[in-house]
């Protein structure tokens, strides 16, 4: 990592603070982050492509940077077992993992936002076994929707590390009190070096504050039971009460990102539009495929098509009001899904939408896109094919069901049929 | 401090009756017994199991003193993250240093087959915590089958004892040597019905520089089919017959604590119990014979670990006799 | 304070965190014996060997002398019984209505 404090470039808002650009992969933004935020304790265990993460905060640790706890547990399960127990004690407590890692965490995930301890997880996607792959896709992080965890998603190195410190924020927000994902692109954003602009300690330091939970275990004088027995008594009362955290979870990211604007001069938000304000034809998207999916916007528009683009940062809880309001001139749109949902009606991020749309009275075609899998290159092609799909639904009026497989080698027959 | 029944009584144990475990349980018995040994403020950490299930039912707790339970299998690693959030709060000046002990309490299945992975790895980082595993020799709370503890011709629910399988087909692993080639400061065997030896364990581990691990002995009158009030007596049996010898490993040394010499056949141990009433009847009289060749050899090789000769039975003997 | 098992789900504590410790006290395990310890106190010795035997932590103590067996919670597993060194508690059938 190329540590360049002395050429501030920020060239924002006056109020911002000075940023200090530093050329790093998305890997060593994140350890930058942590080392920023120096929680009481880390654990987590080596996996590609979030390696790059833990070994650089090892470094923080054993140089000294940092007086974190960082704890080499034996496996990913014990990695987010450990943060619950430190947690619970009234640590601030961060885990990293990746795919077939947080596969074996799957147990603790739903523990973690059960017991509303405020984990912060770093999930550098990959694409989940067999056959064996390391690399990206977000068929981990669709797996993991429905456990109950505030789920942001960048991508880029940049805001890897912005939403690094916001997912901090938010977790610990006394309406919250839930564990946060950040979802960052295996390779494709762990491991692209791209310059990153990072804050000035301090400012870090007073973003996110310090953790000071309500009860702990560590607490003088603390008698308080974690993790009782529920029955058929209490546990659905639990539930639901998790469940209003969850989705009153939206307006704290708002409000946390917006701070974070003021602090930064970048004003992230749940959804990223990309020329959107007079789009007809609209490309849904998750992560990294923002260049492609920008490019081929472009050339559509260049073609006349009033086309845009939407990216979900928020993916859990799911912003519905707002996607069906940033889609509500659309007249066709395409979901990219980066994962396959086996056997379901729709793949997982059409599902989403679908559902966010499904009581507008003029909805708009929907389309399904599978792209990417196993870190299959994502090429402008590909996207330029899924609008061109697009376009041809828009002149025709008539939707297809079918899924479009972008990048894959099909049969030669199916293809014909197909097209 | 000597340990004084009378003292005890004097403090507050920190665990409450009310609680849901059968009558006649062990379980709750060695808690009290471990919570009051302490000298410092403990924070615990539970496995799934029967105690956790049976003492912090919402809205209820029987516990007084600060505890987590999140899984069945990670009881060692809920205290590695407590450990290494109490040595992060207070090098960041954000807690004041004070004395105090996470204390795990998992069952054998918690400990010898699920949570082995999760022990090993907080022992060999060599957090400063103290486990206690409740080996009652079967996942009770889950209606008593078979665990790694489980030994040889003991039924269970699934390990009936049938026409053709007389019981449990293995003998069981040894935890306490596995745990102690681990080489952690302190390792130990109690039993339930020993208050004074347990007590003088929990003390000395509290003590350790380290991991320190106590596997107790914790008979079940629902598994092992007994009646509650022979609880303890059952538990002296296993001592008796060295089937469950009382010793520690002290920084590697290994030392007896309980008898010197083994007083009793296992055939009296096998008789206090319906679990093992199969083997009785005649049914399979090889399984007997090879349960106390088991102890047997275990008890040889813990005699030779402490530096004494090696013991034979009376019924070995026997058998060597009428063999001439 | 609220009948338990009565609060709605916005009242219910976070995270199912137990903020009452001790407080299994409430539940009477005492209604599942069939059988009764009965101490002779001018046998008793004071030992104290059924205090720390006891899983249910029934015997009460003052200044190292036993007092009393809590029955609200005894269950009547007979241990003390059994262990008592000068054999001076009995079980005797517990009577109910
Ligand atoms: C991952 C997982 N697998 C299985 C279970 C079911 N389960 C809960 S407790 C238990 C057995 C507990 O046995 P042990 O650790 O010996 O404790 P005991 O109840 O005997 O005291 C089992 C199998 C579980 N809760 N979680
Ligand atoms: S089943 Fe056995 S271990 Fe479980 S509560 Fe009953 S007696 Fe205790
Ligand atoms: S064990 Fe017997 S002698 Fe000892 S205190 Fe109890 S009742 Fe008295
Ligand atoms: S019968 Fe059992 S529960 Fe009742 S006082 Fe005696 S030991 Fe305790
Ligand atoms: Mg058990």
């Amino acid at each position: 990592m190329v540590d360049t404090r002395e050429r501030p470039v920020s060239d924002d808002a006056v109020e911002a603070a000075p940023s200090t650009a530093i050329a790093v992969n998305g890997g060593e933004a994140i350890a930058y982050a942590l080392k920023q935020i120096e929680p009481e304790v880390v654990a987590a265990y080596p996996i590609t492509p979030q390696t790059l993460i833990i070994e650089k905060f090892a470094e923080y640790c054993a140089d000294g940077v940092v007086r974190t706890e960082y704890i080499n547990v034996e496996s990913e399960h014990a990695a987010l077992s450990a943060c619950v127990g430190a947690s619970a004690a009234g640590a601030r407590a961060i885990t990293a993992t990746a795919g077939p890692g947080l596969a074996l965490m799957f147990e603790m995930l739903g523990v973690t936002s059960g017991m509303r301890l405020p984990i912060v997880m770093h999930l550098c996607t990959r694409a989940l076994s067999a056959p064996l792959n390391i690399l990206g896709d977000h068929s981990d992080a669709m797996a993991m929707r429905e456990t109950g965890w505030v789920m942001l998603s960048g991508s880029s190195p940049q805001e890897a590390y912005d939403l690094a410190l916001v997912a901090q924020t938010v977790a610990e927000h006394p309406d919250v009190m839930l564990p946060c994902a950040n979802l960052v692109d295996g390779f494709m954003v762990t491991h692209a070096v791209e310059r990153v602009d990072v804050l000035p300690d301090d400012v870090v330091r007073d973003y996110v504050g310090e953790y000071e939970p309500e009860t702990s275990l560590l607490a003088e004088g603390s008698t308080a039971t974690y993790g009782a027995l529920d029955f058929r008594d209490y546990y659905f009362e639990h539930r639901r009460q998790q469940e209003a955290a969850l989705y009153a979870s939206q307006p704290v990211v708002e409000a946390s990102l917006k701070r974070f604007g003021e602090i930064s001069g970048r004003h992230h938000q749940i959804l990223e539009p990309y020329r959107m304000d007079d789009a007809e034809v609209v490309l849904v998207f998750m992560g990294s495929a923002e260049g492609q999916a920008h490019a081929a916007v472009d050339a559509a528009r260049a073609a006349g098509v009033k086309a845009g683009a939407l990216r979900i940062r928020l993916l859990r809880p799911f912003p519905v009001d707002a996607i069906a309001e940033a889609l509500s001139g659309a007249r066709v749109v395409g979901v990219m899904d980066r994962a396959i949902g086996f056997g379901s009606a729709v793949n997982p991020l059409l599902a989403d939408i679908k559902s966010a749309l499904w009581s507008r009275t003029d909805r708009p075609l929907m389309k399904g896109f599978v792209y990417g899998l196993g870190g299959r290159v994502v090429t402008l092609g590909q996207l330029n094919q899924a609008l061109g799909e697009l376009v041809s639904a828009f002149e025709s009026g008539e939707e297809s069901t079918t899924t479009t497989y972008l990048g894959l080698r099909e049969d030669p027959e199916s293809a014909e049929v197909s097209s | 401090m000597t340990l004084k029944l009378r003292d005890l009584t004097l403090l507050d144990d920190g665990f409450e009756s009310g609680h849901g475990l059968c009558a006649g349980c062990s379980e709750s018995v060695i808690v009290r017994q471990v919570l009051l040994a302490l000298a410092n403020e403990p924070v615990v950490a539970l496995a799934t199991g029967c105690l956790e299930v049976s003492s912090t039912r919402f809205p209820d707790t029987a516990w007084k003193v600060p505890l987590i339970h999140s899984a069945f299998e990670n009881a060692a690693t809920s205290a590695s993250g407590i450990e290494a959030a109490y040595k992060a709060l207070v090098r960041k000046g954000r807690m004041a240093e004070r004395p105090m002990t996470f204390v795990v309490f998992g069952g054998d299945g918690a400990t010898y087959d699920i949570g082995f992975q999760w022990l090993s790895g907080a022992l060999e980082r060599g957090h400063k915590f103290m486990y206690i595993c409740l080996n009652n020799e079967g996942y009770m709370n889950t209606g008593i089958q078979r665990s790694g503890a489980t030994m040889l011709g003991a039924w269970t629910t699934t390990t009936p004892a049938g026409d053709l399988v007389p019981g449990k087909p293995q003998w069981r692993k040894d935890m306490t040597g596995i745990v102690a080639s681990h080489g952690v400061p302190y390792v130990a065997q109690a039993a339930v019905h020993h208050w004074k030896d347990l007590m003088t364990k929990v003390r000395t581990a509290e003590k350790a520089e380290g991991p320190a691990f106590l596997n107790v002995f914790a008979p079940c009158d629902r598994g092992w089919r007994y009646e509650p009030e022979d609880t303890m007596a059952i538990s002296r049996l296993a001592v008796e017959t060295a089937l469950w010898p009382l010793y520690e490993v002290d920084d590697g040394k290994y030392k007896l604590n309980g008898p010197r010499h083994k007083t009793r056949p296992i055939i009296d141990y096998l008789e206090s119990q319906g679990r093992f009433r199969h083997l009785l009847k005649d049914k399979e009289p090889g399984v007997i014979e090879e349960i106390q060749a088991n102890v047997d050899r275990e008890w040889n090789r813990l005699r030779e670990r402490c530096g004494l000769e090696p013991e034979v039975t009376p019924e070995t003997t026997e058998a060597a006799v009428s063999a001439d | 304070m609220t009948q338990p098992g009565t609060e709605s789900w916005s009242e219910v504590p976070q995270g199912g965190t137990v903020l009452l410790p001790g407080s299994t006290e409430r539940n009477l395990t005492g209604s599942w014996r069939t059988k009764l310890p009965i101490i002779d106190f001018d046998k008793c010795t004071h030992c104290m060997i059924c205090w720390v035997m006891c899983p249910d932590s029934c015997f009460k103590t003052a200044e190292g002398t036993l007092q009393s067996v809590d029955l609200d919670h005894c269950k009547g597993c007979g241990i003390c019984a059994s262990e008592c060194p000068v054999k001076c508690i009995e079980m005797v059938p517990e009577e109910r209505d």
